[in-house]
C-alpha cells in the first residue's frame, strides 16, 4: 500500500478520468484526493470512520489507472484498504442487513434464485422500504429466465483450433443464463471445444469489492478443484471476473495455493479477448443494417485494455455499423454492487451514458458485462421506444445464426 | 477567520459547499508540488459568478486572504492554501458560455478545462492553441493567473497571446472588464490583461475569459531524432531555429525521462541518450518543404536514427508520452523537484552540460524533458525523501541551476510561476526598484494583500516545508518498499 501511496505525485491527472469527480466536483472524490485520504488513515492523522463516506463512493472503475502517468496501482490500493477497514468497520444495522444479503446471496446461484424469487413478492413493496434494498429489488426482472443446462463439453465446429473452459460466474447464471449459452455456441461455431465444469462458479470479485476477504478466497478455491488445468483459457464473461480474477495474486498473496491461484488467473480471458486471439469466422450477419452502440465495461476497458478487441469483432459483421458515443469511457454506474450501495450516484451515472448512448439513434446496445446491461436496461425504461441491450456474445450469436 | 465572516460565509453556501471538516480539508492541502502543504481555513465552491464576487467583498470587508484554485495542478504551489485562509474552488464554473466560430472566438468560465476548449471547437476545424502538459485537467482560471505556456507556443506563444477579453473581480471587490471580443484587440493605452494575465493570482479572479481560436492545421509530421549526447540535441535546436524554420513544437528529453515516459505510455521511443521531437504543421505543400529541410539539418546535427510519425495514433502516442512525462517520473524516484527555468536557445547545449557538471557535483539524477524551441528547460531532479538531508541538496542544486539560468541571460521560470517555490529567487531575477513597482502595483489593486497573499514575492507568512522522511508506518515496522 505504500509504494502505491508513494507512487502519487499529486499531478492531477486523473482527475480527468473520476467519474464521482465530475459528477460531485470535490478533491476528496478524486481519486488523488482519495489516496491523500487513505494515506492520512493509515498515519493515524484522521479517523476511518470519516475518510469512509468518500472511499465508499469510489465506483472501482479503474478509470484512473491507465490515466496515471506514474503508475499508481490504484486498484490495489483500494482492495487491500478496503479490505483491511471493513474488518475494524461497523455499519448502521441496514446498512449491515443489506450487505449481508449481498455477500451471502449474489455468489451463489441457487441461493440467489430463492432470494430473487421472495424479491419479487417484495418489489411491490419496495416503495416502503429503505434505499439500499429498494435498489436491490429494482435490478431485478420481473421474472427470473429458465435456467439453461449445457452439456459439459461442447463440441469444436469444424478444425479444432482451441479448448477452453467457460466459468459460469454467479449472478449471471440466474438472471441471464443465455449470455453463456450464447459465448459457448459462439466459440463452438469458431472451432473452440468448450468445456463446462458443472462444480464451477462464482470467481470471487464481488466479495473481495465489497472488502470480504476471505470469504473470497474460499469461493475462488472451488474453482480451482472444478476447473481441468490441461485447458488454453478460462473464458469468462463478464467484466468484473476477468479483472477480479487477475487480483488473485494480490488475494492469495502469503497463502499456501498462491502459486496455484497465480497459474490460475494467468489462464482467465475475457471472451472478446479470447475470441480476438483465435480469430473470428466470418458470421452470415444481417439481412439490414444495424446500428449498434458498444458500451465499453469499465473492467474490460480499464482494468484489462479491452477496446479495440470486441470492437474489432464487431466490425466483422455484415451490415453492422458502430457508432462512436460520446464520453464512452465513463461508467455508466452498475459497477458492481455500486447501484445498491450508492444508488442516487449510480442513476445519475447511469442517466448520462443513456443520453449519449440515445444521442446517436442506435438499433440496440451490446456490452460485455451483466451489470452494465442490467444498469443500461433499468435507465432506458423510461424511453418511448427504448433499444435493447444485450450482451456482445448474443449478439455475435444471432450474426452466426441470421436470426433478428 | 472570525465568527462574523463565517456566518456571513454561511449564508452565501449551503453546507456542502462550504467545507470546514478535516477530513474535507485534507485533500486541499496541496497542489502538484507536494513539498509545500498547509490547511486552509475553509474551502468554498462556489457554483456562480455572484457567489464569487460576493466571496471576495466579504474576504475584503474582513481582510480574509484567500486563494483561487481550479484543478490543483500548480507546479510552483501557486494554489497552495494559505494558512487559515479561504481557498475558492472554482472547478464547478465549467461553461462555455459562447463559441463562435465564424469570430473565432469562445467565452468561458474560469474552471473550464484547457482541453474542453479544444474539443468543443473541434466539430468547426478550430483549436485553442496553448497547450500545457497538464491540459487535459488544467482550468483556463489557472492558466491565466500563470500565463501557461506548453508545448506548442513556441509558434503561438503563450496563454496571453489567446485572451482577447476578461471579466474580473479584483481583490477589493471592484468587478470590471478588460479587453473586449476583437480579434484585433483594444490596442490603446495600457494592456491590462497583460497585466492580469500571469499575475499569480495577486490581482483577483477572472470571472469570465474571451479566448481566441485557431483553424486547425491541415497536417501535421511529428518527427522524433535519436542522439548519443545530451549537448547534441541541444545544438539541433540551435541550428533548426538559425535555420529559419518555425516548427510548432521542438522538445527534449533525456535517457531518464524517456525511460520513464516509456514505462508509462509504451510510445516506442528509440533506446537513446536524447530525443528530439520537432512537430511541423500547417498547409501540406509547405510543411513538405520544410520537412525536407528539416531532415538534412537533422542529419548535419548528428543523430543517429531519424523517425516519423506515421498514422495520427502514433503521433498521439509520442505527445501523451512527453506530456506525462514529469509525472512518469514517479516510477522512477520516490521524490523530485520540477525545475523550470529559461536560457535563451542559442545556449542550450552549454546550458546542458553545465547542468550535467552539477548532476555530478552534487551526486544527485537529473532527468531533463523540456521545451527545447523556447529554451525553456525542465530539470526533473530526483532524490530519496527518505534520506536525510536529502531534499535540501536536492533543493541546492534546484537553485544552482536557477543561478546558472539567470548568468546566461535567462529566466527563473518560463511557465509554472513563481508561487511558493522561487519567492526568494525573485531578487536575483529583478532590481530592487522592479519589486517595488510591483509591490506599488499590487498594493494598488489589493490594498489589504488578501489575493494569494504569500506567493510571488519574497518573505511575508509562507507554510513550512513539509517534513520529508520515513513514513510512520514504516518506522513502525508495518510496512515497507519492496
Amino acid at each position: 500500500m505504500a509504494t502505491a501511496i508513494e507512487k502519487c505525485v499529486h499531478c492531477g491527472f486523473c482527475l480527468a478520468a473520476c467519474p464521482t469527480y465530475s459528477l460531485l466536483g470535490e478533491e476528496m472524490d478524486s481519486p488523488r484526493g482519495r489516496i491523500y485520504l487513505m494515506k492520512n488513515v493509515l498515519e493515524d492523522k484522521l479517523a476511518a470512520e470519516d475518510a469512509q463516506p468518500y472511499i465508499d463512493r469510489c465506483l472501482g472503475c479503474m478509470a484512473c489507472v491507465p490515466a496515471c502517468p506514474s503508475g499508481v496501482e490504484y486498484g490495489d490500493l483500494l482492495v487491500s484498504y478496503r479490505a483491511l477497514q471493513e474488518a475494524e468497520r461497523r455499519r448502521p444495522p441496514l446498512d449491515a442487513m443489506a450487505r449481508n444479503l449481498v455477500i451471502s446471496t449474489l455468489p451463489y446461484p441457487k441461493r440467489f434464485r430463492l432470494a430473487a424469487q421472495a424479491g419479487k413478492l417484495g418489489k411491490a413493496l419496495s416503495g416502503a422500504l429503505p434505499l439500499p434494498f429498494a435498489s436491490m429489488l429494482n435490478l431485478l426482472p420481473d421474472q427470473l429466465p429458465a435456467s439453461r443446462p449445457m452439456p459439459p463439453v461442447l463440441p469444436a465446429q469444424g478444425e479444432r483450433r482451441g479448448v477452453v473452459a467457460l466459468l459460469p460466474g454467479c449472478v449471471q447464471q440466474a438472471l441471464a443464463p443465455e449470455i453463456n449459452f450464447a459465448a459457448a455456441q459462439v466459440l463452438a461455431a469458431n472451432g473452440v471445444e468448450v468445456h463446462n465444469p458443472p462444480d464451477a462458479g462464482c470467481c470471487g470479485s464481488i466479495l473481495l469489492h465489497v472488502g470480504a476477504e476471505q470469504q473470497a478466497q474460499e469461493i475462488a478455491r472451488r474453482n480451482f478443484i472444478a476447473i481441468p488445468a490441461d485447458i488454453d483459457a478460462i473464458i469468462t464473461t463478464a467484466a468484473g471476473c476477468g479483472s477480479g480474477i487477475k487480483d488473485y495474486e494480490l488475494l492469495f498473496k502469503g497463502q499456501p495455493d498462491a502459486e496455484r491461484a497465480i497459474a490460475f488467473s494467468r489462464k482467465v480471458m475475457d471472451f472478446s479477448a479470447y475470441l480476438s486471439t483465435v480469430g473470428m469466422r466470418a458470421p452470415a450477419g444481417f439481412a439490414s443494417e444495424r446500428r449498434v452502440v458498444y458500451q465499453d465495461a469499465c473492467h474490460l476497458l480499464h482494468a484489462q485494455s479491452l477496446h479495440s478487441e470486441p470492437r474489432n469483432l464487431l466490425n466483422q459483421i455484415p451490415n453492422l455499423r458502430l457508432l462512436p458515443i460520446a464520453d464512452a469511457g465513463q461508467c455508466c454506474g452498475s459497477a458492481g454492487t455500486y447501484n445498491i450501495d450508492q444508488p442516487a450516484l449510480a442513476a445519475e451515472l447511469g442517466r448520462r451514458k443513456v443520453e449519449s448512448i440515445l444521442a446517436v439513434q442506435p438499433d440496440l446496445v451490446v456490452s460485455g458485462n451483466i451489470g452494465c446491461i442490467a444498469q443500461l436496461r433499468q435507465q432506458l425504461q423510461s424511453q418511448p421506444k427504448p433499444p435493447p441491450v444485450m450482451h456482445i456474445a448474443e449478439l455475435l450469436w444471432k450474426a452466426y445464426t441470421g436470426s433478428d | 477567520m472570525n465568527r462574523a465572516f463565517f456566518a456571513a460565509l454561511e449564508s452565501i453556501y449551503p453546507p456542502q459547499r462550504l467545507l470546514t471538516r478535516d477530513v474535507e480539508l485534507l485533500p486541499y492541502e496541496s497542489d502538484a508540488l507536494t513539498a509545500f502543504s498547509a490547511k486552509p481555513g475553509a474551502v468554498v465552491l462556489p457554483v456562480n459568478e455572484a457567489e464569487i464576487v460576493d466571496t471576495v467583498r466579504l474576504c475584503h470587508d474582513h481582510a480574509v486572504p484567500f486563494v483561487a484554485r481550479g484543478s490543483g495542478t500548480s507546479l510552483s504551489g501557486g494554489s497552495l492554501p494559505i494558512p487559515e485562509g479561504l481557498t475558492i474552488g472554482l472547478n464547478r464554473l465549467n461553461r462555455i458560455k459562447k463559441l463562435d466560430p465564424q469570430q473565432r472566438i469562445a467565452v468561458v468560465e474560469p474552471g473550464v478545462i484547457n482541453l474542453s476548449i479544444s474539443e468543443a471547437a473541434q466539430p468547426y476545424g478550430l483549436y485553442y492553441a496553448p497547450d500545457p502538459s497538464s491540459q487535459s485537467i488544467c482550468t483556463i482560471g489557472g492558466n491565466i493567473a500563470f500565463n501557461s505556456g506548453g508545448a506548442h507556443c513556441l509558434k503561438y506563444g503563450m496563454t496571453s497571446n489567446h485572451v482577447l477579453g476578461m471579466k474580473v473581480v479584483l481583490a477589493d471587490g471592484t468587478v470590471t472588464k478588460f479587453g473586449s471580443e476583437s480579434v484585433e484587440g483594444v490596442g490603446i493605452g495600457p494592456d491590462l490583461i497583460g497585466l492580469f494575465v500571469g499575475s499569480e493570482g495577486l490581482f483577483g479572479i477572472a470571472l469570465e475569459i474571451t479566448v481566441r481560436l485557431m483553424p486547425q492545421p491541415e497536417v501535421y509530421r511529428t518527427v522524433l531524432a535519436a542522439y548519443d549526447d545530451l549537448g547534441r540535441a541541444g545544438d539541433a535546436v540551435s541550428m533548426v531555429v538559425a535555420s529559419g524554420l518555425l516548427p510548432g513544437a521542438m522538445e527534449i528529453m533525456d535517457r531518464l525521462a524517456i525511460e520513464a515516459a516509456e514505462a508509462s505510455v509504451k510510445a516506442g521511443y528509440p533506446d537513446a541518450e536524447a530525443l528530439l521531437i520537432v512537430e511541423l504543421e500547417g498547409e501540406s505543400i509547405q510543411v513538405n518543404t520544410e520537412f525536407e529541410r528539416l531532415q538534412g539539418i537533422i542529419q548535419q546535427s548528428g543523430a543517429f536514427e531519424l523517425r516519423v510519425a506515421e498514422s495520427e495514433a502514433e503521433r498521439t502516442r509520442i505527445w501523451k508520452g512527453r506530456k506525462g512525462a514529469f509525472s512518469a517520473v514517479g516510477r522512477l524516484s520516490p521524490d523530485y523537484i520540477v525545475q523550470d527555468g529559461v536560457v535563451p536557445r542559442s545556449r542550450l547545449g552549454e546550458a546542458l552540460l553545465a547542468i550535467n557538471a552539477l548532476k555530478v557535483k552534487y551526486g544527485l539524477e537529473v532527468a531533463n524533458v523540456f521545451h527545447a524551441g523556447d529554451g525553456n528547460l525542465h530539470p526533473l531532479i530526483l532524490y530519496d525523501g527518505r534520506a536525510v538531508g536529502a531534499l535540501e541538496k536536492a533543493e541546492a542544486l534546484a537553485g544552482e541551476i536557477l543561478a546558472l539560468c539567470i548568468n546566461l541571460g535567462g529566466s527563473i521560470t518560463g511557465e509554472h510561476g513563481v508561487g511558493m517555490e522561487k519567492r526568494d529567487y525573485l531578487p536575483a531575477m529583478f532590481s530592487e526598484e522592479e519589486i517595488d513597482i510591483m509591490q506599488a502595483l499590487r498594493r494598488s489593486i489589493d490594498p489589504r494583500e488578501i489575493a494569494n497573499r504569500g506567493k510571488m514575492f519574497p518573505g511575508g507568512e509562507a507554510p513550512a516545508l513539509k517534513l520529508q522522511g520515513l513514513h510512520p508506518l514504516e518506522k513502525a515496522g508495518v510496512i515497507s518498499r519492496e
